[in-house]
């Protein structure tokens, strides 16, 4: 090592030195949602092979339908978790928000958009709240979250009244979760997915070539793009099959609109994660705090403005919850928060701080979700699936505090 | 090979901790080019010296002339604007991010809002390189899995990356075992040959001996010597730092 003369960034080497390193990451237990993706295939294998009815379009619509709330709540979360904080109120903040959704509209008669605004604000705001009490009083956002969470069931129940239900009749909201897209829309989402990706990968490669550093062999970008081509592909030709019961009375096919709504705040959000210096104080931040605040950056604005962001993606939850569902109770979101902080720690999001990516939440929320679905089925009790997922929920846990304690002793 | 005029100079320095003097009348002071050491016992105030310099921890009453003129020290900014950094012991870096992130930390560069990973990585390559840092492999890599010897590298490369005048270095060889103090110690002396003036706080005297050009003594608040190394030895030094022996302080 000590004849080198110029430092390495990583990015020198062909395609084949990119993969023996990626596996020599994974080995020095940087597996982000490796392991997840994995369990994803062997569950997804292990009920097509109980249940023909698994691999049915008709099932791969509604998983995706019924993963998008919690995906979206988990992704929101994530950027609590990077901080290693949490926020169990985020499911009671998508009910509420739902809540004055539909209130705004069916009470108060106002326009569908303006109710959207009306419910991510209300999340923004919740959020701006719980990161006052966590960042400036400095309580736990356990405590703080916890309190949220009583607080704001009890809230729900006095603004929809016991027992009570408000049904949602507009219909660009009930179409999010319900209705699918055009043929054509699948694919013209595709070309756009494909254009954004190769176009913001050859901008960081023209970036980096004008301050003199090296790029990662083209090969990697290649394989990468043919990859979400033919995974893209595959995806919206399987959604545009038909899926309904009877074909001949209602036509069911397309991808479903949820889908488009999903991916753009995975975009949004992993790109201010990765390409800007708020991102950047993120992980800063989770990782050690006290660097983070020698170094100058605002800690307790970092954290206020990321339980604002985790707050505003429930608020979208709640729209979600509120268009699959055409209506929302008094109950709604009460349970769902537990189900999304354990799609992002399966997918690979630590409870340390940190490490993590949004992608990851997206990834583990399938693994939730398709336990559930295939669980259902098989036609298990649906206690088992709880106790399922409690299981594969400590086994991501346990492999992440394995990794966390080995980094900090290395 | 030192300037005429200090770059830091303190004179008659005092600080209480209620009733307790921690600094009594303390006069200290740093040339650029020069490694400067720091000794005495526990408690004898070097930490409050220090803090005091990083503007953590103001002094109660003194002057402070920061390259001839009369500044004030009051607040971390203060002092980082005047471009006196301090790397502390337990180095402030974050583990999960990389070489480069760390060096830039708080100060990243950004195009129109777009983090410019390539020249943050160009410069931080740089300033490794100009320091003849050997033993980084790559500066993507994370910080977890760097060495203590690698990690207080990147640590004083963050100092030098922003061109400070002065560097503080607290204990940098505390937890570093033979092959990694020689580095890290080789890479103090560069720091000073570049022009800048380094303060090190060491507890171990053959650290200092190896590495520095000056050596202040405190012993209970007090500034009992101010050595040359070449006029000095260990035993002399062993002798202020336990109080068996004084010298009249006259800078």
């Amino acid at each position: 090592m000590n004849n080198q003369t110029t430092i390495q960034t990583g990015n020198e080497g062909s395609f084949l030195d990119a993969g023996r390193n990626y596996i020599a990451r994974v080995k020095g237990g940087e597996t982000g949602s490796l392991p997840a993706l994995l369990g994803l295939i062997i569950l997804a294998t292990l009920f097509a092979a109980a249940n023909p009815i698994f691999l049915k379009p008709i099932n791969f619509a509604n998983l995706l339908t019924q993963t998008a709330t919690v995906t979206t709540l988990a992704m929101g979360l994530t950027f609590v978790l990077l901080l290693g904080e949490i926020d169990l109120a985020a499911g009671v903040t998508a009910g509420l928000s739902a809540a004055f959704l539909a209130i705004s509209m069916s009470n108060y008669g106002v326009a569908w958009p303006l109710a959207v605004v009306i419910a991510i604000s209300l999340g923004m705001l919740i959020g701006f709240l719980i990161g006052v009490l966590v960042a400036k009083v400095g309580i736990p956002s356990f405590v703080v979250t916890l309190a949220a969470f009583l607080a704001f069931q009890g809230l729900q129940l006095v603004v929809v009244g016991k027992g009570g239900l408000i049904g949602i009749d507009a219909p660009p909201i009930l179409a999010i979760m319900n209705t699918p897209m055009p043929i054509a829309f699948g694919w013209i989402l595709l070309t756009v997915i494909f254009l954004l990706y190769v176009g913001s990968a050859l901008y960081s490669r023209r970036q980096r070539t004008s301050s003199g550093q090296p790029n990662k062999s083209m090969g990697i970008l290649v394989f990468r793009s043919f990859a979400i081509l033919i995974v893209g592909v595959g995806f919206v030709s399987f959604l545009n099959l038909e899926r309904g019961a009877n074909p001949a009375v209602t036509s069911l096919k397309g991808v479903p609109y949820v889908v488009p709504i999903v991916l753009i705040l995975l975009a949004a959000g992993t790109f201010v994660l990765n390409r800007t210096k708020f991102g950047r104080h993120v992980y800063a931040v989770g990782g050690n705090a006290e660097a983070a605040r020698r170094a100058g950056i605002q800690v307790s604005r970092v954290r206020i403005k990321v339980f604002m962001i985790s707050s505003s993606f429930a608020g979208i939850a709640g729209i979600l919850m509120a268009s699959r569902q055409a209506s929302v109770d008094a109950a709604a979101g009460r349970s769902i928060v537990l189900n999304a902080i354990a799609a992002a720690v399966v997918g690979g999001v630590s409870l340390f701080g940190g490490r993590g990516r949004l992608s990851d939440a997206v990834i583990g929320g399938f693994v939730i979700a398709v336990i559930d679905n295939g669980l259902g089925l098989i036609g298990l009790a649906s206690g088992l699936n709880l106790a399922i997922t409690g299981g594969v929920l400590l086994l991501a846990a346990t492999a992440d505090a394995i990794t966390s304690r080995k980094s900090r002793t290395s | 090979m030192s300037s005429e005029t200090p770059v830091i100079e303190l004179k008659n320095i005092k600080k209480n901790f209620g009733p307790v003097e921690v600094l009594k009348d303390v006069n200290f002071s740093v040339r650029a080019g020069e490694v400067t050491a720091l000794v005495g016992d526990n408690g004898a105030g070097k930490s409050t010296l220090i803090k005091g310099l990083a503007g953590i921890q103001p002094y109660d009453q003194g002057t402070i002339l920061f390259e001839g003129n009369p500044v004030e020290l009051k607040s971390p900014r203060q002092s980082s604007d005047l471009g006196i950094d301090v790397v502390y012991q337990d180095l402030a870096l974050c583990d999960n991010l990389d070489i480069v992130h760390n060096m830039f930390l708080g100060r990243e560069q950004a195009h129109t809002g777009v983090l410019d990973e390539g020249a943050m990585e160009s410069k931080a390559a740089d300033t490794l390189t100009s320091l003849s840092v050997r033993t980084v492999k790559s500066v993507r890599q994370k910080v977890a899995r760097l060495s203590g010897g690698q990690r207080q590298t990147v640590a004083i490369a963050r100092a030098v990356l922003w061109n400070n005048k002065v560097v503080i270095l607290d204990e940098p060889t505390a937890a570093l075992g033979v092959a990694q103090t020689e580095q890290v110690l080789q890479l103090v002396r560069r720091l000073a040959d570049s022009g800048k003036a380094v303060i090190i706080i060491s507890h171990n005297l053959q650290d200092v001996f190896a590495v520095a050009d000056r050596i202040y003594v405190l012993y209970l608040g007090k500034m009992t010597a101010v050595v040359k190394k070449s006029e000095t030895s260990q035993a002399d030094i062993v002798g202020y730092i336990t109080g068996a022996k004084t010298q009249e302080v006259g800078v």
